[in-house]
C-alpha cells in the first residue's frame, strides 16, 4: 500500500452503512455513547431514507476531542454492512482510511481499494454458529461489530459494558446476551486483526457536564417546562418525535399523583389545519398550546396563522425543517421555511421566529416561546431542523430557574373589570402595541368581546372604516417592534484580530460555523461572527452589518432566505451581504463554509484584516 | 355597515329567570342579516333556550366559521365570548377551546357551506372525537354572502334563483353525525320555534357531541318555487318524529301524558328529556333505526325533524383523555412546571 494509513487519535470520522430496519441504530448509538463515556466528544448523525425497512441508511460518528460537533465530511473508516451500497461506500473512504466488513462471503479483490486498510471479520458465520433465531442473529451481529471496533480503536471495553448494564437495568438476561455478543466481537478482533489500528480513542476529559439528547426531545421537554397544556398535531417527519417526547414527558411529570389524571391534553388531529385550529382555540381560551410540524404543515396552516396574527392569539409552532419544496427530501435537513414562516399568511403579516442552535436551545427557546406568545399575543415559531431535531448531540445540560414565573402577558382580571377599568380588546393602552385581553368566563357582565378575523375598532366592534383598519395595522407594527427586544439577543464573537468582514448565521449552522471560524483564523482570515437567534432582528444585528464592509450570510437553503429577510427588514444594500448557501440535504460543514468564504474574499480582492477598504452605501 | 346599539328600554315587568336575568341579557348586537332570514329565528331560539335554562352568559363560548350563519353569534349572548374564526374550521377551534377549559358550554354555529363543503372534514372529526358541544348548522342550501351558489346540502334537482338545476347529490349532515358518533342528533326548522327551542335546550344540557341541523330558509336567494329549502316547501314536507320537553332536575313535572305516548331520557347532568310521540312509533335510542328512518323518509321527499337520536350514556373527549377536573387553562405554574430538581435528574440520565 503506497498511501500511508491515517494515524489519528480522538479525531476521525467513522461511518456505518446499514440497511434500515435491521436494528443497527441502537448498536451504533452504543458505540457513540461508549466514546463519550471515555470523555471524548462525538457528534453522531443518522442519514436515513423516507422508508421503514430495506433501504440504505448511514450512521456517521465524528470523534473530536477538540469538540467540533458539526458534520466534517469525508470518512476515515467505513463499516460497510450493506451490500447494496458497497461500491459508493468504498469510494467514500479517505485515502489511507480503513474498511471494516463482514468477511463471511469472500469478495473478489476488485471490490476493494489498494489505498485503504481492509479489516474483515466473518460476522455472519460467527452469528450463525452462536444463535439459532434469525432475529437474534441480526441484532447481535450489530453488537458484535461494535465489540470488534472497540478492539480495533483501542477503546475501553468496560465503557460499553457499563452502558449495556445501564440501558437494560433489571433485565439480566438481556445484559448477559448483549455483553456476550460484544465480547465475541472484541475477542475475535484482538486475536485475528492488527489491534489497534491507526485510528484510536484515548480517554480524555473533554465532555464535561454535557448531556446527549436529540433536539426534538428537547423541544418536547421545553414545552412541558414552558407550561404547555394543549397540543394539537399531525404526524410529519421530522417533527413527530417532538410530540412523542412531549407526551412521554407529560406522562412522567404531569400525571396527577392523587388520581392519575392528565394535566395536559394531546390530540392527534385529522390534518395540520385542524392541529393549528386547536392550538388557536386553546390559546384564545387561555391555555398554553402548541403544535409541531414541518414545511408542508406550515403551508397548510397559512390561513390560520393570519387569523392568529390579526385576532392576536398566542400560539407556539415548532417547525422542524426538512428538504423542500413539496415532499422534497423529507429525511434530509434544510433551513428553508424562514420566509414562509416570517411572512406566513395572506396580507401584511409578520411573525416572531426563534432559531435554536442545538438541543439545549431547543429546550430553552421552546419554553421561552410560550412566554413570548402570551406576552405578544401572537404566533411564535421555533425553527429547528432535522439535523438538530433528529440527531442525538452533545449539548450543555438543561437549566431551569425555579424563581421563574410564566409571563401570561396582559390579561385583564375579574377584579379590574369589576373596578370599572376600561377594556378595549384592541386598544393600545401602554404604547407598546400590545392590548389587554380577557379569557372567556372571566366576568359575568364585563369583558366579553367578539373575536374575528375581520377589521374592528379598538373595542372589538366590527368596522370597515379605513382609519380603524389603519390604527390597527400601525398598532400591530408597534407590537412587532416591541418584539425586537423580547426575542433572544444575537451572539457576537469577535475575531482575534480586528476585521471588517462579518459572518451572520443561525440555527444548526452554529457548530460548523464555530469550526470554520477557527479554520479561517488558522489560515490568517479573520471574521467576526454574529449568531442571530430571533426575528424581528434587534438593532444589534443591523449595527453589525452597518459596521462592516462585507457580511457573509451562511444558511442551509437555496434562495438565501435569511439574507432576504435582512435586506427587507433592515433596508440593507444587497451587495453587502454575500451568500454562503448549502442545500443538498446534508448538514453544512466547516470545510464548506471556510472554503466558500476564503474563495469569495479572494475573488472580491477583499482583505479581512486591516482598515476598511471601501465604504458600502447603506 | 356599522355597529348598532340596542335600545336600552326594558319593560319593568319583563320576565326574569332564576339568575335574575331578562331575555335582553342574552341578546347581542342588532342582526345585519336580511329581513326575514331564518337565521334570526335561530338566534332568538338560542336566546330563549339560554334564558329558560338559567345559563350564566359568561359561561358560554360561542364559536363559528365564516358565512351568514357564522355572523349570528354576534347577534345573541352579548355577554359571552365569541369567536368568528376561519371558513370551515370552527370545529377545530372549538375543540381547542374545549380542551383548554372543560367547564364552559361550547356553542358552535355553522352553515351548510361552512360545515358540509369546505369544513366537512373538521365537522366529521369533531363528531367522532366526542367534543362536548352544541353544534348548530343553519342550513339554507346556498351561499348567501357570495349571492346564491348551491352548497353541498342542496337537494339534487333543486332550482337556484337564477334557474340553474343542481345535479349533485346532497350531503345530509344529520345522517353523517349519526354515523360518526354524535350522541344527540336533531333536525329542526327555523320556522318552528316550538320545536327548535327545546331541541337547543336538550343539546346544551347534553354533555357530549350534540348536533342540530336547522333548515333555515334564505329569503334572498333560496325561497322560490323549485327550492327544497324554502319556507313553503319545508312546511309542506316537514314530518316530526317527536316533540321534546326539557325538564331541569329541580323542576316539578306537572304535565301528564297518555300511557305509551312518552319516552323519558335522563341525561348526565340530571336533566330529563320528555319525548312525546307524534304519529309513527319512533325509537330515538336506536341509532341504526334512526339512520334507516332518515333514508326511507328522505326517499319519499319528507324532511324528518325532531330529536332523531340520543344516547345519554356517551363519554366526551375529556373523559377519553382522562384530563383533570380543573380546567387546563387554570392550572398554575406549580402544577405545570416540574422544576430544576427534576431537570437535574434528567440531565444525569442523559450523560
Amino acid at each position: 500500500m503506497s498511501t500511508p494509513a491515517i494515524q489519528h487519535c480522538n479525531d476521525f470520522v467513522i461511518k456505518f452503512a446499514n440497511v434500515n430496519g435491521s436494528g443497527s441504530a441502537s448498536a451504533n448509538e452504543l458505540f457513540a455513547r461508549a466514546i463519550i463515556r471515555m470523555g471524548v466528544p462525538v457528534a453522531p448523525r443518522n442519514i436515513f431514507p423516507s422508508n421503514i425497512q430495506g433501504l440504505p441508511t448511514w450512521y456517521e460518528v465524528r470523534v473530536s476531542e477538540a469538540g467540533w460537533l458539526g458534520a466534517r465530511g469525508g470518512c476515515d473508516m467505513m463499516v460497510a454492512m450493506n451490500p447494496q451500497t458497497w461500491d459508493r461506500d468504498i469510494a467514500a473512504i479517505e485515502p489511507g482510511g480503513y474498511l471494516f466488513y463482514d468477511s463471511t462471503k469472500p469478495l473478489p479483490p476488485s471490490k476493494f481499494r489498494e489505498d485503504i486498510t481492509v479489516l474483515g471479520i466473518p460476522l455472519t458465520a460467527m452469528c450463525n454458529e452462536e444463535y439459532e433465531d434469525a432475529r437474534q442473529r441480526q441484532l447481535f451481529k450489530n453488537i458484535m461489530y461494535v465489540g470488534a471496533l472497540m478492539a480495533l480503536l483501542d477503546m475501553e471495553f468496560a465503557a460499553a459494558e457499563q452502558l449495556i448494564v445501564d440501558r437494560y437495568r433489571g433485565k439480566d438476561q438481556l445484559i448477559k446476551a448483549n455483553v456476550n455478543a460484544l465480547r465475541l466481537g472484541y475477542d475475535y478482533a484482538k486475536q485475528h486483526l492488527p489491534c489497534p489500528i491507526g485510528l484510536r480513542v484515548k480517554r480524555a476529559d473533554a465532555v464535561g457536564e454535557r448531556i446527549m439528547i436529540d433536539g426534538n426531545s428537547a423541544c418536547g421537554l421545553g414545552a412541558v417546562y414552558g407550561g404547555a397544556t394543549v397540543a394539537g398535531w399531525y404526524p410529519i417527519t421530522p417533527s413527530t418525535s417532538v410530540i412523542e417526547a412531549f407526551s412521554s414527558y407529560c406522562r412522567k411529570f404531569r400525571t396527577d399523583p392523587d388520581n392519575g389524571r392528565a394535566r395536559y391534553a394531546i390530540v392527534q388531529a385529522e390534518d395540520e389545519l385542524a392541529s393549528i385550529g386547536m392550538v388557536i382555540g386553546a390559546g384564545w381560551n387561555g391555555a398554553r398550546a402548541f403544535t409541531a410540524t414541518s414545511g408542508p404543515g406550515i403551508s397548510l396552516m397559512q390561513e390560520f396563522f393570519g387569523l392568529a396574527y390579526f385576532a392576536e392569539i398566542p400560539a407556539v409552532i415548532v417547525d422542524v425543517q426538512r428538504g423542500s419544496p413539496s415532499t422534497g427530501m423529507p429525511t434530509r435537513t434544510q433551513q428553508s421555511d424562514l420566509l414562509s414562516c416570517a411572512y406566513a399568511s395572506h396580507g401584511d403579516t409578520r411573525h416572531v421566529l426563534l432559531f435554536p442552535q442545538d438541543a439545549h436551545e431547543c429546550f430553552s427557546l421552546t419554553a421561552q416561546a410560550f412566554d413570548l406568545a402570551e406576552r405578544l399575543q401572537t404566533p411564535v415559531f421555533v425553527l429547528s431542523d432535522l439535523d438538530i431535531g433528529m440527531n442525538e448531540q452533545l449539548c450543555a445540560p438543561f437549566e431551569w430557574d425555579d424563581s421563574r414565573r410564566y409571563d401570561r402577558g396582559k390579561l385583564m382580571t375579574y377584579a379590574e373589570l369589576e373596578a370599572g377599568k376600561d377594556f378595549g380588546r384592541y386598544l393600545d393602552v401602554d404604547g407598546d402595541g400590545i392590548p389587554y385581553r380577557t379569557i372567556p368566563g372571566t366576568h359575568p357582565t364585563k369583558g366579553a368581546y367578539f373575536t374575528r378575523g375581520t377589521t374592528r375598532n379598538p373595542y372589538a366592534k366590527y368596522s370597515e372604516i379605513g382609519t380603524d383598519y389603519v390604527y390597527n395595522m400601525e398598532r400591530l407594527r408597534r407590537k412587532f417592534n416591541t418584539a425586537k427586544d423580547l426575542v433572544p439577543a444575537p451572539i457576537l464573537k469577535k475575531a482575534a484580530q480586528p476585521t471588517h468582514v462579518g459572518v451572520i448565521y443561525y440555527g444548526s449552522t452554529a457548530h460548523a460555523m464555530a469550526e470554520a471560524g477557527a479554520k479561517l483564523a488558522a489560515d490568517g482570515i479573520h471574521v467576526d461572527t454574529l449568531r442571530v437567534r430571533g426575528f424581528p432582528f434587534s438593532d444589534e444585528v443591523m449595527q453589525f452589518i452597518a459596521e462592516r464592509d462585507a457580511v457573509f450570510v451562511v444558511e442551509q437553503n437555496e434562495s438565501a432566505q435569511l439574507r432576504t429577510l435582512l435586506i427587507n427588514e433592515g433596508e440593507i444594500d444587497p451587495k453587502k451581504l454575500v451568500r454562503v448557501l448549502h442545500y443538498d440535504g446534508s448538514p453544512i460543514t466547516a470545510r464548506f463554509i471556510a472554503g466558500k468564504i476564503a474563495d469569495a474574499l479572494t475573488d472580491r480582492k477583499i482583505s479581512s484584516i486591516g482598515q476598511p477598504q471601501r465604504k458600502v452605501a447603506s | 355597515m356599522t355597529y348598532l346599539a340596542k335600545p336600552k328600554l326594558l319593560a319593568a315587568d319583563a320576565p326574569r329567570n332564576a339568575l335574575g336575568f331578562t331575555r335582553r341579557d342574552y341578546e347581542g348586537a342588532i342582526s345585519t342579516l336580511c329581513a326575514g332570514c331564518g337565521h334570526d329565528s335561530i338566534s332568538a331560539a338560542v336566546v330563549q333556550a339560554c334564558f329558560d335554562l338559567d345559563i350564566e352568559p359568561h359561561k358560554v363560548a360561542k364559536l363559528s366559521g365564516i358565512g351568514c350563519s357564522s355572523k349570528t353569534p354576534d347577534y345573541f349572548l352579548g355577554n359571552s365570548h365569541g369567536f368568528n374564526s376561519v371558513h370551515g374550521r370552527m370545529p377545530s377551534v372549538l375543540t381547542g377551546a374545549a380542551l383548554a377549559n372543560r367547564n364552559l358550554l361550547y356553542l358552535g354555529v355553522s352553515g351548510d357551506g361552512d360545515s358540509a363543503s369546505i369544513g366537512i372534514g373538521q365537522f366529521a372529526h369533531a363528531m367522532r372525537r366526542g367534543v362536548n358541544m352544541t353544534y348548530i348548522v343553519e342550513n339554507n342550501g346556498v351561499y348567501g354572502l357570495t349571492k346564491g351558489q348551491f352548497s353541498a346540502t342542496a337537494d339534487k334537482g333543486t332550482k337556484s334563483k337564477k334557474g340553474v338545476i343542481n345535479s349533485d347529490n346532497p350531503i345530509d349532515l344529520a345522517a353523517l353525525a349519526l354515523q360518526l358518533g354524535a350522541t344527540y342528533v336533531a333536525r329542526s326548522f327555523s320556522g318552528d320555534k316550538e320545536q327548535l327551542v327545546p331541541l337547543i335546550k336538550g343539546a346544551l344540557r347534553h354533555g357530549g357531541p350534540a348536533f342540530i341541523d336547522v333548515i333555515s330558509p334564505c329569503v334572498t336567494f333560496n325561497n322560490h318555487n323549485g327550492s327544497t329549502k324554502s319556507y313553503d316547501y319545508v312546511r309542506e314536507h316537514n314530518t316530526a318524529v317527536n316533540r321534546l320537553d326539557v325538564i331541569l332536575p329541580k323542576a316539578q313535572i306537572e304535565a301528564s301524558y297518555p300511557p305509551g305516548s312518552l319516552r323519558r331520557v335522563v341525561q348526565h347532568d340530571g336533566s330529563i328529556l320528555h319525548l312525546r310521540k307524534v304519529g309513527v312509533d319512533y325509537d330515538p335510542s336506536d341509532r341504526i333505526g334512526a339512520m334507516n328512518h332518515l333514508q326511507e323518509r328522505q326517499a319519499l321527499g319528507e324532511i324528518v325533524t325532531g330529536l332523531l337520536y340520543v344516547d345519554s350514556s356517551g363519554q366526551d373527549m375529556h373523559t377519553h383523555l382522562n384530563t383533570v377536573e380543573k380546567p387546563l387553562n387554570q392550572l398554575g405554574d406549580a402544577y405545570l412546571c416540574p422544576g430544576s430538581k427534576a431537570l437535574e435528574a434528567l440531565n444525569a440520565m442523559l450523560r
